[in-house]
């Protein structure tokens, strides 16, 4: 199943894995950071509705 | 309708946001599916070996890379005649993405170049003006993380935008415009059509452009809506103050 790869396979397996990497992070930390200010714009609406209802 | 209803913030979360999912997930089953058929089910080259695998990384993320920046200078000339905010924000937005792009081609185009060119490195004018390209998205970033007022860093980043388009031009056009580098010339020319890809590894290939394409999209998407928040979030707090 695993195709040979021949005397190049650290060459393709290095450049797979270090771009496959590097897509996983983009997708990871914009995913993070998008949860992350959807929750902190919550708290602060949240803070504005409260201290408007004071 | 027009398109400038969606330059409100709220509009274009709203709308964007159902969007977000369905084209992640179409990106990410068109890259698993032309990443898989070119890794497993595609022959190695008669020349290359099976180093011609790293074609379906290194060219769509090369594509994309340079797409990024025009994608950032079209938003970046809406937000100086129009100043539209998410238009900015979604240039900035786009930066990190861009960068990631062109680094994966960078070091995937090294890395195939060793075996094939005995270098990893030529100061070859592909490969100059894209490492310049490479800077310009540093600096881009950088610039907008330093300016503490976001108008004026739109407009300043704006200005950046448009002198890096010259390197994001030359990286597309270098092999045109001079003979005398390494770097081969386009594989998969759009103009005229005539490709010097077999059919073999062009479809794999296609798929894999695709799953690059609409990645760009739905991170762009994703992240613009952050900006947006982000934004909100540093009026709100300006305002409670």
């Amino acid at each position: 199943m695993f195709p040979d790869l021949g005397e190049y396979g650290t060459e393709v397996l290095t450049a797979y894995g270090v771009s496959i990497g590097l897509l996983v992070a983009i997708i990871a930390l914009s995913m993070r950071r998008s949860r992350k200010m959807r929750a902190q714009l919550d708290a602060v609406e949240a803070r504005k509705d409260a201290a408007r209802g004071e | 309708m027009s398109i400038w209803e969606y330059a409100n913030p709220k509009k274009f979360i709203a709308t964007t946001t159902p969007l977000v999912p369905w084209v992640m997930g179409i990106s990410i089953s068109c890259l698993v599916v032309g990443l898989v058929w070119g890794f497993f089910f595609t022959p190695d080259d008669f020349r290359q070996g099976s180093t011609v695998k790293i074609i379906y990384l290194h060219v769509p993320a090369a594509l994309m890379a340079i797409n990024a920046w025009f994608m950032m200078l079209i938003a970046s000339l809406i937000w100086l005649v129009r100043r539209h905010h998410v238009s900015a924000l979604a240039a900035r937005a786009a930066a990190p993405i861009g960068m990631v792009m062109t680094v994966i081609a960078l070091i995937t185009g090294a890395i195939w170049g060793q075996p094939m060119w005995g270098t990893w490195w030529a100061w070859d004018p592909r490969l100059t003006s894209f490492l310049i390209l490479f800077l310009f998205y540093l600096g881009y970033m950088a610039l907008w993380e330093a300016i503490e007022d976001s108008d004026t860093a739109a407009d300043l980043t704006s200005v950046l935008c448009l002198v890096g388009s010259v390197f994001a031009v030359l990286s597309r056009y270098a092999v045109q415009f001079w003979n005398q580098g390494l770097h081969q010339g386009t594989s998969v020319p759009v103009a005229t059509g005539e490709r010097s890809v077999s059919d073999v590894f062009f479809v794999p290939l296609l798929v894999c452009m695709i799953g690059f394409g609409l990645l760009f999209l739905a991170l762009v998407l994703m992240r613009t809506a952050t900006e947006v928040r982000a934004r909100r979030i540093k009026a709100l707090e300006a305002r409670m103050r």
